[in-house]
């Protein structure tokens, strides 16, 4: 008899990609004929060891094992039913002292990802279970006067990135007058790298629909929307399940659990254009029309979707709302600094140890962050800057790691808060190719509308573009700075103000790296391609032939166990050799 | 009434009469197709009302919408952030050798079509690509060379 109650398994895209499926398919086809129940859950957030999969006790205590594959699922399996524990997959026992202390976990809060990881997203009796749906009950039996005082009270602020009060916004919403009003969510999560969003619409759909529910109570709004990425497929099928539940149990639709309010969600998927996370640009793709921005004044809580008044929130601000209804804004507002509360999820990616989804208290540092509940950088090298808030962010290096992060303190920097996206860097990358990286980017995804996005960030690309060939000069970085403030004085939206910011926060804190490229004509992170040269260490060279082997273009020349040489006439510097060599003999410079 | 005209016609019936339903209307002649045919542009803007070049202009400012056919699979190589960080050009550069392709075209048995997306969200498996709605992540120019081999093998079984 096994004491083990059910096995499940992280199966959000990231685990997917990782591939759980496989590990999913043997835990289940093992188990079939054992009591113990193998189903899917979200996003453990340890997506650095994916595949997870989480044993659950009858007592209440579970055990996570990670890095599983196919093979590995067969001797869990097997584990499972000699009920025994596979002590070298063990990544995280809750609750266990060893693994607590970590400071991964102990410097985390979930609010927001409280269920993520924890309960079958397609569950909505699990979603229940975790005091899912109290939040609205609470809601009718307070008021909607009470609903929008408690959320002022929490302090919440808009998660997509801009700060705003949320529950100043849903005053205003709700003070507006009209036979008909909407409620949207923003899940279209375009900052390329940042997957916050998509972590809590697979992981734990319902606290979303909940969110919005309660937001709709509390403006007067009986018609909601979501608007998604259509590049997240699974989040679109997760909340669509989610949808048919919620109206199955009557927490959707008419007359919700006998209160007299009527509250309808619909999905709208995302055709593939970042501008339209902007939200006026939104809602004119809500309406059919090109995603465009308008003027504000008139603000959506006015004339928004189809010119009545809408209230417009984030995803991760939506799933904050139901814990805030529960435990009360006070609980809320005690988490976090005077001006920023509660807590924040960030996507922390790129050269770091411990990637994936965390959520920390507001006020925590950058540092904290970065090291200790993302472990540091990878391979140990050094840290060099860390990337928040994506396009519209900044990067800062390392004398700054110490700011806390908070709305104003992360302004006060030159970058902003954003949605929640955090690239890590070592010294491998080029700051001025980071910079050109964000603006390729909004070159490619202004909507056109203003003559200065439209242009002026193709001007800085186009200088950005000179800088990392080699052919740049020391006025082109006056002009950067010149167009950059232009950008973002003449833009009307969101995406054109923002734009410059990777170029303005690298040219404050990494200006050597900018003259190096100019007056030395020297990437020193040896990243941008023509100013580079790859050479053979004749000292270290063995003659072993595999650079050569490798090389694309024949550029590389020499007999067996003899000296070999690039030709840099030929040479396209695609690095395969560099990458090749097992002898450090290829020289990057 | 011809091939396309039939084809979308229950797509024409289901959006026709809902407001700002152009949108999810071309979604789903393009999950259908997997392409906007010409053809259903006209057919949509007698039946929704809207001109020609109108529905051409939402067309066009959304990087979904091709107007052209595809390949029978899509791989996207993902330009994110994060896998630009960790050396995602290199992986496109790989694609493109084996395919013998640029983004935006299609490989001459058409088999694939290459595209490039901004973020696919997927950053801690970074650099990946997804081929149809699959995603393959900790990718490198050795690994990604198997995945297309076994993409092809897998389904020619």
């Amino acid at each position: 008899m096994t004491n083990i109650k059910r096995v499940k398994i992280g199966m959000a895209s990231c685990g997917l990609a990782a591939g759980a499926q496989v590990v999913f398919d043997n835990l289940k086809e093992d188990l079939a004929d054992s009591n113990i129940v193998v189903e899917r859950t979200g996003c453990i957030g340890m997506c650095f060891r994916e595949p997870l999969v989480e044993i659950e006790y009858n007592d209440g205590h579970s055990i996570i094992y990670g890095d599983i594959d196919g093979k590995k699922s067969k001797f869990l399996s097997q584990k499972i039913k000699n009920n025994e524990i596979a002590e070298e997959l063990v990544v995280y026992i809750p609750g266990d002292e060893k693994y607590e202390n970590d400071h991964y976990h102990k410097k985390q809060i979930k609010i927001v990802l409280r269920n993520s990881g924890i309960i079958n997203p397609e569950s909505i009796v699990e979603y229940i279970e975790k005091n899912g749906y109290k939040g609205i009950k609470k809601s009718f039996e307070k008021g909607k006067d009470w609903v929008i005082e408690e959320i002022l009270k929490s302090g919440l602020r808009g998660r997509g990135g801009a700060g705003f009060p949320t529950g100043l916004k849903w005053k205003f919403a709700g003070g507006s007058k009209s036979d008909m009003k909407y409620i949207i969510c923003n899940a279209d999560e375009g900052d390329p790298g940042a997957f916050m969003d998509r972590s809590v619409l697979e992981g734990d759909p319902h606290s979303v629909l909940e969110g919005m529910t309660i937001a709709g109570y509390a403006i007067g709004a009986n018609q909601g929307y979501i608007y998604v990425r259509a590049e997240y497929p699974l989040a679109i099928i997760r909340l669509e399940k989610a949808i048919a539940q919620a109206k199955e149990e009557e927490f959707l639709g008419e007359n919700i659990l006998n209160s007299g309010f009527s509250f309808d969600i619909s999905l709208k998927k995302g055709a593939g254009a970042f501008v339209c996370g902007e939200e006026t640009a939104l809602m004119r793709s809500i309406e059919g029309n090109r995603g465009m921005p308008t003027l504000k004044p008139p603000f959506p809580a006015n004339s928004g979707l189809w010119k009545k008044p809408t209230n417009i929130n984030n995803v991760e601000t939506f799933a904050n709302v139901p814990w805030i209804i529960v435990n009360g804004g006070d609980k809320y507002a005690s988490i976090g600094t005077e001006k920023s509360k509660g807590t924040k999820v960030f996507a922390l990616t790129g050269k770091i140890k411990n990637s994936g989804t965390v959520e920390v208290p507001m006020g925590i540092t950058l540092r904290e962050v970065i090291f200790d509940v993302g472990g540091g950088i990878i391979n140990d090298k050094k840290f060099k800057a860390v990337q928040i808030g994506g396009p519209s962010g900044g990067c800062l290096p390392a004398s700054l790691l110490d700011t806390p992060v908070d709305y104003d303190s992360l302004n006060n920097t030159g970058a902003i808060m954003g949605s929640g996206g955090m690239v890590v860097m070592d010294e491998d990358s080029c700051m001025v190719d980071v910079a050109k990286f964000f603006l390729d980017f909004v070159v490619e995804e202004s909507c056109g509308k203003c003559t200065f996005c439209r242009i002026g960030n193709r001007r800085m690309y186009e200088i950005l573009d000179r800088i990392t060939k080699g052919k740049g000069e020391m006025k082109d970085l006056d002009e950067l700075e010149a167009l950059a403030y232009q950008v973002k004085n003449g833009s009307l939206c969101g995406l054109g103000q923002t734009a410059p910011n990777p170029v303005l926060t690298s040219l404050k804190y990494f200006r050597d790296e900018y003259i190096a490229h100019i007056k030395n004509k020297k990437c020193p992170a040896g990243v941008c391609k023509a100013l580079i040269e790859f050479r053979i260490d004749p000292d270290k060279c063995t003659g072993c032939t595999l650079c050569a082997r490798n090389c694309p273009v024949d550029a590389i020349s020499g007999e067996v166990k003899k000296t070999h040489i690039i030709d840099q006439s030929i040479c396209i510097k695609c690095g395969k050799c560099y990458t090749a060599c097992r002898f450090d003999a290829v020289i990057k410079e | 009434m011809n091939k396309i005209e039939e084809g979308i016609k229950p797509i024409v019936k289901k959006y026709k009469e809902e407001v700002g339903a152009l949108i999810p209307a071309l979604q789903e002649i393009q999950e259908k197709y997997k392409y906007i045919p010409k053809e259903s542009i006209e057919i949509l803007s007698k039946e929704f009302h809207i001109p020609v070049p109108r529905i051409n202009g939402v067309i066009t400012f959304y990087a979904q919408f091709r107007t052209e056919p595809v390949g029978k699979h899509i791989i996207r190589v993902c330009h994110g952030t994060a896998c630009f960080v960790n050396n995602g050009d290199s992986i496109m550069d790989t694609v493109k050798e084996i395919l013998n392709i640029e983004v935006g075209e299609t490989t001459e048995d058409r088999y694939y079509t290459l595209e490039q997306v901004a973020c696919l969200g997927c950053c801690s498996l970074a650099p990946v690509i997804m081929i149809d709605d699959r995603v393959y992540g900790k990718l490198d120019s050795t690994k990604v060379k198997n995945v297309l081999k076994k993409f092809k093998e897998v389904e020619n079984d």
